[in-house]
């Protein structure tokens, strides 16, 4: 019924402040005063709840400036009676992951290196740790996935001039190589066989071609060949297999770290490039170090790995 | 009976209403009595869930319906849910939306009037006020009495009725995400994780504010499901509906039977609003107020039947049959409002769902391998000039007991592999591995193949070594600097 009473939408109503506000007879509420395309909103009472909601935000946020940072300033921000900062919570939360990884790096360092794969999970571990130490210090020069560049030796494959077991590998990356200033550091130093005069331009070309020859890439030649066992077999091996105790590499394989061209190689033999890289011992601890070399180890050429007993990998099948 | 005058708060803001309390009288009738039931079946679910065991062997939690946030997995009786089957979670969802279109379309607010949370728990302390209270009008007495010693002992006692009921609904929240009994003792004991108390805490006070003293106010002003629901609904959907065309001019029996043309049936005894839980007159036609709870009809039924008159001056019936009904057409059976276009597709979607997902479920295998391959570097050319690619391999082991599974390579002709925890010297075709119970076991595995090889896609093959024999193939790339296909 249009005209039935409703008592309860009886609101007294503040008289409209302005002519837009009208009232809408069926309901006896007046609008808000907008319209859109002949849409009217009526200006019914919110639930006081709803105020009483709003006030205590308003309260909350004035709570929240006095008690945390929030307003900048010229110098800095208004710092909070409670004295929080995120970056104070950052030093609490670094302090507290450090304190936690403090045993795991105490067991590394007391295990003796080349111990480390029967502890499985401490393995892991000391890999997955090397793994960022290696992103912060090792990057620059073997790259971002490890396979070097050219005279940055790659650390996936097979070859290792000093040795690929995990005690070599510490061993290279505690003391460095040719790093000035350690005793100990990883030395070796190839004559300049051109620059030096110690060969002619013609004897470099043949000790070339019979390098190439080692690895099936022309024919042998026997001036190249005296001139190789004269000269370069007594460090690289008489079948250019290399020495690992000179740190030579071998030149009867795949792998090149300044480039298989003969042009490359013609060129190490006469003016030798010789890589340098920190002794980090005078950088990192025994345990950053151990877990890099697990970490470098672990990449797929490592060699000499040490099965635990209850390896889950068990080997089925020899011969495919 | 009228309603009381509007408290009418003026803030620099503007207008504020105080809430007007609703009282509602008890009732006795069909839809009393079917909310009944919904309460009691939705309330012995919420409750009881979590203490029903069920033997999954000792790998495996026994506890039949449990939400396991830290090992990430769900368990429902005997389907176990791993994350990455979340598309199974997130299907019953779609299948609930799709079910809550389905029964708005065909029965309106129904969701709103019987099943709600927000309805049920409403329900539920509008008991225990008149259990403590009396019925309306004690209630009203009561409410506008001074604050007697004797009205504040009443008040906290119901009160803390109020927040037994809310700690226990709190309480009820956290035992489907950890073992139960286990969960009920750490708890008393001060020994459970922080986030159980907060959210036993939080559910507490939500239960004991939203159910005991908001109450229809969540309703009408807080739930966006309503204002959806009037998309949802159309002139072939059920509601309750007063029948003005019968029941006016609202008259007593004396008034009607001294001058029977001018009134209708409605006697005007208010019955209908004093037993709405939120506090509605339904002659009013629908609201956004009304959750269609359907005791305005046991109260008019009633009225009708003590005054001889017919029943369903207050009915179920949809906004076209209701228009016919005016006019002059017979009544409609309301059963005829579920079966339409609307409510079958409605239905076929919601199968086609529930069949999709029970298919799913039933042809899934709990066994499962997936290899990444490093793509940086993509591969390493060892000293023999033989290459080696590098896979992250993983060996899911869905079962709830260890199983012995083998990996094996098809496709790169000579290659073999090795992982990471052995020894280069032992790299096979076929490798074995014991995967735990229960268990994703991911594997650095090392695959190298003899000089010359060229790219090409090749594939893991995975058996589970057990009689059921489950097998999965992941397929991926070997890639060369020779080129390739």
């Amino acid at each position: 019924m249009a005209n039935d009473q409703r008592p309860d939408q009886q609101v007294p109503q503040k008289p409209a402040p302005h002519p837009g506000r009208r009232l809408d007879e069926p309901t006896g509420v007046h609008t808000v005063g907008h319209e859109w395309d002949g849409i009217e909103e009526l200006d019914n009472p919110m639930p006081r709840w709803w105020l009483w909601t709003l006030y205590a935000t308003i309260i909350w946020a004035v709570a929240y400036v006095i008690a945390y940072p929030a307003w900048p300033l010229l110098e800095k921000g208004t710092e909070g009676v409670l004295g929080w900062s995120s970056r104070g919570q950052l030093a609490e939360e670094m302090a507290a992951e450090t304190s936690r990884r403090s045993p795991i790096l105490e067991a590394i360092a007391m295990t003796p290196l080349e111990r480390l794969p029967e502890n499985s999970e401490l393995m892991a571990q000391a890999v997955a740790g090397g793994a960022a130490a290696f992103r912060v210090h090792c990057v620059q020069c073997h790259g971002a996935n490890a396979a070097g560049f050219e005279g940055f030796p790659n650390l996936t494959d097979d070859e290792w001039l000093w040795g690929g077991d995990l005690r070599a590998i510490e061993f290279t990356l505690a003391k460095g190589v040719r790093h000035p200033g350690n005793d100990e550091t990883r030395q070796s130093l190839m004559p300049a066989y051109g620059a030096s005069g110690i060969l002619d331009r013609g004897q470099i070309d043949q000790v070339t071609a019979h390098v190439l020859s080692l690895t099936g890439r022309g024919p042998a030649n026997a001036a190249g060949a005296e001139l190789y066992a004269n000269n370069c077999a007594v460090c690289h091996g008489a079948d250019g297999g290399g020495l690992r105790q000179f740190g030579t590499p071998s030149l009867n394989d795949a792998v090149w770290l300044y480039g298989d061209s003969p042009a490359a190689i013609r060129q190490q033999i006469y003016q030798p490039r010789h890589g340098v890289m920190p002794a980090w011992e005078d950088r990192l601890d025994q345990a950053t170090i151990r877990m890099l070399a697990a970490y470098v180890h672990s990449l797929g050429g490592g060699e000499d790995f040490v099965e635990v007993a209850a390896d889950p990998a068990v080997q089925v099948d020899e011969q495919p | 009976m009228s309603n009381p005058e509007p408290k009418i708060h003026h803030s620099p803001l503007g207008d504020y209403e105080a809430r007007r309390a609703v009282h509602p009288k008890r009732i006795d009738g069909p839809f009393r009595r079917f909310k009944w039931l919904i309460m009691l079946v939705t309330l012995a679910i919420y409750y009881g869930t979590p203490w029903i065991r069920w033997d999954r062997g000792p790998y495996a939690p026994d506890q039949a319906v449990l939400v396991d946030v830290a090992n990430r997995r769900f368990f429902m009786f005997d389907i176990e849910i791993w994350p990455h089957e979340f598309y199974f979670v997130a299907g019953l969802l779609i299948m609930a939306g799709v079910g809550l279109f389905l029964v708005t379309s065909a029965v309106g607010r129904a969701w709103c009037g019987y099943s709600c949370p927000q309805t049920v728990w409403t329900d539920l302390f509008q008991h225990v006020d008149r259990f403590f209270d009396g019925d309306r009008n004690a209630r009203m007495r009561l409410d506008a009495a001074p604050w007697t010693w004797g009205k504040v002992a009443r008040r906290l006692s119901k009160w803390s009725i109020y927040l037994v009921i809310a700690f226990w609904t709190g309480g009820a929240w956290i035992m489907y995400f950890a073992d139960a009994p286990t969960l009920v003792r750490d708890f008393w004991a001060g020994e459970a994780a922080m986030v159980a108390y907060v959210a036993v805490a939080v559910l507490t006070a939500t239960t004991f504010v939203l159910g005991g003293f908001m109450r229809e106010q969540v309703c009408i002003y807080m739930c966006p499901w309503p204002r959806i629901q009037s998309a949802l609904m159309d002139e072939h959907s059920l509601q309750v509906t007063y029948k003005d065309w019968r029941g006016e001019q609202r008259g007593s029996v004396k008034k009607a039977e001294k001058n029977p043309e001018a009134y209708g049936d409605c006697i005007d005894c208010n019955l209908c609003v004093a037993v709405c839980p939120t506090g509605w007159d339904i002659r009013k036609g629908p609201d956004i107020s009304c959750i269609t709870c359907g005791l305005c009809i046991d109260a008019c039924d009633r009225t009708m039947e003590s005054v001889g008159r017919p029943r369903g001056l207050i009915d179920y019936i949809t906004l076209d049959d209701a228009k016919a009904e005016a006019a002059g057409a017979a009544p409609q059976p309301a059963y005829r409002a579920l079966l339409r276009p609307r409510t079958i597709a409605y239905f076929l979607v919601w199968a086609a769902l529930g069949a999709g997902l029970l298919f799913l479920l039933g042809t899934r295998t709990h066994t499962d391998i997936t290899a990444a391959p490093d793509r940086n570097p993509a591969f390493t050319v060892m000293r023999d000039g033989s290459v080696r690619n590098n896979y992250t391999v993983k060996l899911r082991n869905m079962e709830n007991r260890p199983r012995d599974m083998r990996v094996s390579l098809s496709g790169i002709e000579g290659a073999k592999m090795w992982t990471d925890t052995m020894n280069a010297e032992r790299a096979a075709r076929e490798l074995e591995f014991a995967v735990p119970a229960d268990a994703t076991q991911s594997l650095r595995i090392y695959v190298v193949s003899p000089a010359g090889t060229a790219s090409q896609d090749f594939a893991f093959n995975l058996l589970a070594l057990d009689e059921q024999g489950e097998s999965d193939t992941a397929e991926t790339r070997f890639e060369t600097p020779n080129g390739g296909s």
